[in-house]
C-alpha cells in the first residue's frame, strides 16, 4: 500500500500501560501515517481513552515506546512534551472546557499558553473567531461553558483543539451522550477539519456510523456539507479501523475487513452495510 | 497488608514531590501573577468575615475564662496579659489557620478535584500548561502572603474582643487593659505569631492541592478529597503547632 511508505506521524511500539496491576493497554503496536484517519472502537474500559492519552504524553507507558512525529515521547520530561503537544489537538470526552473561563478565553488558551505557538496578541481574537466560525458557533465569545448545550460545548472544544491548526488531531468519544442529529454535525465537523487541513485524525468511538462517515464521506467545500467519497472527485483519505478489547489491539484494518470479521466481539460494533 | 503499609509512605512521597515542584516553580517562567492576585482576593479578602468573627470571639472568651482563673490570685487586672500572649502565640495563628483549612483547603481540593475528574487538568497539560505552575504555585503564594496578614488582623480583633469583655463585664479600666496587652508582648511572641501562619499557609494550600489533584471517581471522589484535605490540614496544623511551640519555648522565650 502506498500509504505505508509515508511518514508515520504516530507510532506505538509494544506499548503497555497498567493501573494498579490492571492492564489498560497491553502490548499495543500500530502506526498512523500522515493524512490517515483511524477509527478506534471498543467497549467501555477497553483502553481507548488511555491510548489517546498515551499518544499525547499525558499517560506514561510502563513499557514500550511511543513516537510522535518521529520523536520518542515515552521518557520525555513534561516541559519537553509541551512542544510536541503544540502539534496535537485533543477533544476530551466531556469537552473539558475550563469552567472558570468564557469561550473566548477557552479557545484562545492554546494560542496564549503554548510556548511554541508564537501568536501576536492582535491575531488572537481573529483566530478565535475564525475557529468558532469553523465549528459554526457565532456570538458566544462571552458565554461560559455552563451556559451552553452539550453539542455547543463539544463544538467549542473542537474549536479549541483546532485553533492552532495542529497536524495531528485526537478525538475522544466526540459523539458520546449526544442526540443523533448533533452527533452527525460533530462528525461532519471532524471530517471537514480533516479534509480542509489534511490532518491525521484518530477518533475513539463506539458508534459504528461515526466510523462509517469518516471512512466513506468527504467534505464538499462548495455546498459546505458531506458527500459520499465514491461520487467521483477526490477519494476520502485512507481510513483504518482498530478494535480494542481489554487493552489488546485485536483488529486493525480497513472497513471491508472489519465487516467480514467473524469475531463475535468485533461483530457487536459493526452494522453491516447493505 | 503490604499495601496498607505502603500507602501512607507513597502519599508522603507524592506530597513532598508536589511541594518540591510547587516551590521550584516560584522562580520558573511563566509567572501567573494574575492568578496569584485572584487567589489573594479569593483566599485572603474572602476569608475576612470568618477571621474577624473567630478572632473577636476567641479574644472575648479568653478574657472571660482567664479572668475567672486570675481572680483566684487577685490578679484580674492582668487579664490583658493573658489575652495578649495566648492570642499572639497560639489562638490567633491556630484558630485562623483552622478556619482557613476549613474554608480554603477544602475549597482548593474541591475546585482542583472537579477539574481533575472532568479532565480539565489533562486539558491544561495538553494545551501547554504545567498544572502545578498554573494552579498550585499561585495558591501557595497567595496563602503564604495572606495568612500572616489575616492572623495579625485576628490578633488585633481578638484583643479588641478581650477589651470589650474586660471593660463591660469585668469592669477593668480600658487603659489598664491595653497597657498590659502591649507590655506582655516580646519579640519571641511576635516572631512565633508570624512564623506559624507562614508555615500553616503551606500546609493549607498544598494539602488542598494534593488531595484535589489526586481526586478520582467522579463527584463522590471530589467529596472525599474535600473532606480528607480539611481533616489532614487541620491535624497537621495542630501537630506542627506543637513542634513550633516547643522550639520557641525551648529557646527561653517567656
Amino acid at each position: 500500500m502506498a500509504a505505508d511508505t509515508q511518514t508515520p506521524v504516530l507510532r506505538f511500539d509494544r506499548v503497555s500501560v497498567s493501573f494498579d496491576d490492571t492492564p489498560a493497554l497491553a502490548d499495543v503496536s500500530f502506526q498512523a501515517c500522515e493524512g490517515e484517519s483511524r477509527v478506534i472502537m471498543g467497549a467501555t474500559g477497553s483502553g481507548k481513552t488511555v491510548l489517546l492519552k498515551t499518544a499525547l504524553g499525558l499517560q506514561r507507558p510502563d513499557s514500550g515506546t511511543v513516537y510522535v512525529f518521529g520523536r520518542d515521547i515515552s521518557r520525555m520530561q513534561e516541559r519537553e512534551l509541551f512542544e510536541i503537544r503544540s502539534k496535537m489537538g485533543m477533544l476530551f470526552q466531556e469537552s473539558a472546557l475550563f469552567d472558570s473561563l468564557n469561550i473566548e478565553d477557552n479557545v484562545s488558551y492554546p494560542l496564549l499558553n503554548q510556548l511554541s505557538i508564537h501568536c501576536p496578541p492582535e491575531e488572537v481574537l481573529p483566530r478565535v473567531e475564525e475557529a468558532l466560525k469553523f465549528v459554526e458557533l457565532d456570538g458566544i465569545l462571552e458565554k461560559f461553558p455552563s451556559e451552553l448545550s452539550g453539542g455547543m460545548r463539544r463544538r467549542a472544544a473542537i474549536a479549541r483543539a483546532v485553533v492552532t491548526q495542529p497536524p495531528l488531531l485526537l478525538y475522544d468519544s466526540p459523539t458520546a451522550g449526544l442526540d443523533p442529529i448533533t452527533a452527525h454535525t460533530i462528525v461532519a465537523l471532524i471530517v471537514k477539519e480533516r479534509d480542509l487541513n489534511k490532518t491525521t485524525t484518530l477518533i475513539v468511538t463506539y458508534r459504528y456510523q461515526d466510523g462509517n462517515l469518516v471512512a466513506n464521506f468527504r467534505y464538499n467545500p462548495e455546498n459546505g456539507g458531506l458527500e459520499p467519497a465514491a461520487k467521483g472527485g477526490e477519494a476520502a483519505p485512507r481510513t483504518l479501523f482498530m478494535v480494542l478489547r481489554e487493552g489488546r489491539l485485536i483488529f486493525e484494518g480497513p472497513q471491508s475487513e472489519l465487516e467480514e470479521s467473524q469475531d463475535p466481539y468485533i461483530s457487536k460494533f459493526v452494522k453491516r452495510r447493505g | 497488608m503490604l499495601d496498607y503499609i505502603k500507602e501512607p509512605f507513597v502519599a508522603i512521597q507524592e506530597f513532598y514531590l508536589l511541594t518540591g515542584r510547587a516551590l521550584r516553580n516560584v522562580a520558573a517562567r511563566p509567572h501567573y501573577s494574575d492568578d496569584v492576585i485572584a487567589q489573594m482576593d479569593l483566599i485572603g479578602v474572602g476569608s475576612l468575615p470568618i477571621v474577624i468573627l473567630t478572632g473577636l470571639f476567641a479574644g472575648a472568651v479568653m478574657a472571660l475564662q482567664m479572668s475567672r482563673a486570675l481572680a483566684q490570685y487577685g490578679q484580674q487586672d492582668q487579664t490583658g496579659t493573658l489575652v495578649s500572649i495566648s492570642l499572639v502565640r497560639e489562638l490567633g495563628p491556630v484558630l485562623t489557620a483552622l478556619m482557613m483549612a476549613g474554608r480554603n483547603s477544602s475549597g482548593i481540593a474541591s475546585e482542583l478535584g472537579s477539574m481533575k475528574v472532568t479532565e480539565q487538568i489533562d486539558a491544561m497539560r495538553a494545551l501547554g500548561t504545567d498544572p502545578i505552575q498554573k494552579l498550585v504555585t499561585p495558591r501557595m503564594l497567595a496563602t503564604a502572603f495572606m495568612l500572616p496578614l489575616l492572623t495579625i488582623l485576628a490578633d488585633f480583633i481578638g484583643m479588641f474582643g478581650g477589651w470589650f469583655v474586660s471593660r463591660f463585664f469585668l469592669d477593668l479600666p480600658s487603659q489598664q487593659y491595653w497597657s498590659t496587652v502591649w507590655r506582655a508582648l516580646e519579640w519571641n511572641d511576635i516572631t512565633q505569631g508570624l512564623l506559624k501562619p507562614f508555615v500553616f499557609a503551606f500546609i493549607i494550600s498544598l494539602v488542598g492541592c494534593y488531595y484535589g489533584l489526586r481526586a478520582s471517581g467522579g463527584t463522590q471522589g471530589v467529596g472525599r478529597a474535600t473532606t480528607q484535605s480539611m481533616v489532614a490540614a487541620s491535624v497537621l496544623i495542630l501537630i506542627i503547632d506543637f513542634f513550633l511551640g516547643k522550639i520557641f519555648v525551648g529557646q527561653g522565650g517567656s
